[in-house]
């Protein structure tokens, strides 16, 4: 192998802000899809199990739309084919004025993906709770928004905890493909990192080990909230 | 705005050529990535604290990098180790297998997993070797019972190709790309790529749950 190390790269300038600038969006991205994924999700997820035909119907084809295109054609779909098909005026404001475009569009595209995916988790969380439970809610003189509020909801979040985990681990690495349309993320500033110095294995081990660090920190937030809220009396994962 | 979808037709051998690379990237990673997951899924479950460790530590480095990054590395990396350049499909496909290897590996072992342990033991007392009863005993069963979380994985095997397109490597996406950009007809071009995409996606999709089904009765 025939490679000059040179890791103290990474700590100069601009190389050291670049990552630094990296990691503030991936974060920004990840914060912001995660709002707009578990937000839809939780929704579309609802209307999955509501007890009206035609909601179950629209959520349903919601769910299959977006989980069987790849989320690298959704992203330019949003980004080159939306401004297209809206009407002429909010197409001209979704191309000149609205502040970080590829920012955004990353956003509602991975958001939007991570809400199909978010949706079946909750679905099935909540047909894993016994119907039963849904009884004995309503015996005890619920209303029936109440029994969803108060039981229902409130148990099926925590089922799907660690489905929701791994969720929110894969929006994380889905960010990168933010990449694609501009947003200059972390996998991006490796990139360029990497372009600018032909330091290769720095780069891209700065990059790599950044993501390890954030799905760490992902994992030991959620790991906080599943304890945080469990239910005591009830089985636990470890 | 009218749409025209003639350049569909226009552009039809470049779509199918890209669309056969795609699938050839497909069927060459499931190939690799089976293979790989499956030897990852019987070292994780090694009596070995070494080997069990390695393939757990394996899994969870490429759960927690994006596919993009593994591309990337394995772009740079391979010709680095071997000296000479092997082009962006060898180092594609390489990436593809090692990346996906670790998702296969974790539903293979809960496949093997599910194979009730008197099975094993039995299989032992015969007289057999641990490899032995491994191969011909667990693992044909094992497989039977994952069939609809590898074709659910395959989906989204199938899905993850469109990333060589960090690396302008001529597949359906990429292809989609040149000729939207090429033609013009962004809009016709892209809705076109959605819905071979979803058309392939939810077909595979309709014949997992099918089999699910009938594996479940």
């Amino acid at each position: 192998m025939n490679y000059s190390w040179n890791w103290g790269i990474l700590f100069e300038a601009p190389y050291a802000e670049w990552l630094l600038s990296g990691v503030a969006w991936t974060i920004g991205l990840f914060a912001a899809s995660m709002v707009v994924g578990f937000g839809v999700g939780t929704g579309i997820g609802l209307m999955r199990i509501a007890p009206i035909r035609w909601l179950r119907i629209i959520s349903g084809i919601y769910v299959e739309m977006f989980r069987n295109v790849p989320l690298l054609v959704q992203i330019f779909i949003w980004f080159y084919v939306m401004p297209e098909l809206l009407p002429s005026d909010v197409g001209q404001w979704l191309k000149r004025d609205l502040p970080m475009p590829a920012f955004w569009t990353s956003v509602v595209a991975i958001g939007f993906y991570t809400a199909a995916r978010v949706a079946e988790h909750i679905r099935a969380g909540f047909l894993a709770i016994p119907a039963a439970q849904m009884q004995a809610a309503l015996a005890t003189g619920l209303n029936l928004r109440q029994v969803y509020r108060y039981v229902l909801l409130p148990r099926a979040f925590r089922i799907v905890t660690p489905a929701l985990t791994s969720e929110a681990i894969s929006v994380m690495k889905n960010t990168s493909l933010a990449l694609t349309i501009g947003v200059l993320e972390l996998m991006a500033q490796s990139r360029q990192i990497e372009s600018y110095t032909f330091q290769s294995f720095e780069a891209f081990t700065a990059g790599t080990a950044i993501y390890i660090a954030l799905c760490a920190a992902v994992v030991f937030v959620a790991r906080h909230i599943e304890a945080r809220y469990a239910i005591p009396g009830m089985i636990q994962s470890r | 705005m009218t749409l025209d979808f003639s350049i569909i037709l226009e552009a039809w051998p470049a779509f199918l050529s890209g669309m056969g690379l795609t699938l050839k990237l497909l069927v060459l990673s499931l190939i690799g990535a089976i293979a790989l997951g499956t030897g990852l899924a019987a070292m994780r479950l090694s009596p070995n604290w070494f080997v069990s460790t390695f393939a757990s530590s394996y899994v969870n480095l490429f759960r927690t990098v994006p596919l993009i990054m593994a591309i990337f590395w394995f772009y740079f990396l391979i010709p680095l180790l071997i000296g000479r350049p092997v082009g962006a499909l060898t180092s594609a496909l390489v990436a593809l297998i090692f990346f996906e290897g670790a998702f296969f590996s974790e539903i293979i072992r809960s496949g093997i997993q599910a194979v009730p342990r008197g099975q094993f033991a039995a299989g032992l007392a015969t007289g057999l070797r641990p490899r032995m009863v491994m191969q011909s005993i667990v693992l044909p069963q094992a497989f039977r019972a994952m069939i609809p979380g590898l074709l659910t994985q395959s989906i989204i095997v199938f899905q993850a190709t469109s990333l060589v397109y960090v690396v302008g490597l001529s597949d359906f996406m990429t292809t989609t790309v040149r000729i939207a950009n090429g033609s013009g007809r962004i809009v016709e071009v892209y809705l076109f790529c959605a819905a071979t995409y979803f058309v392939l996606s939810y077909g595979a999709s309709v014949v997992a749950r099918y089999l699910e089904r009938r594996l479940n009765r």
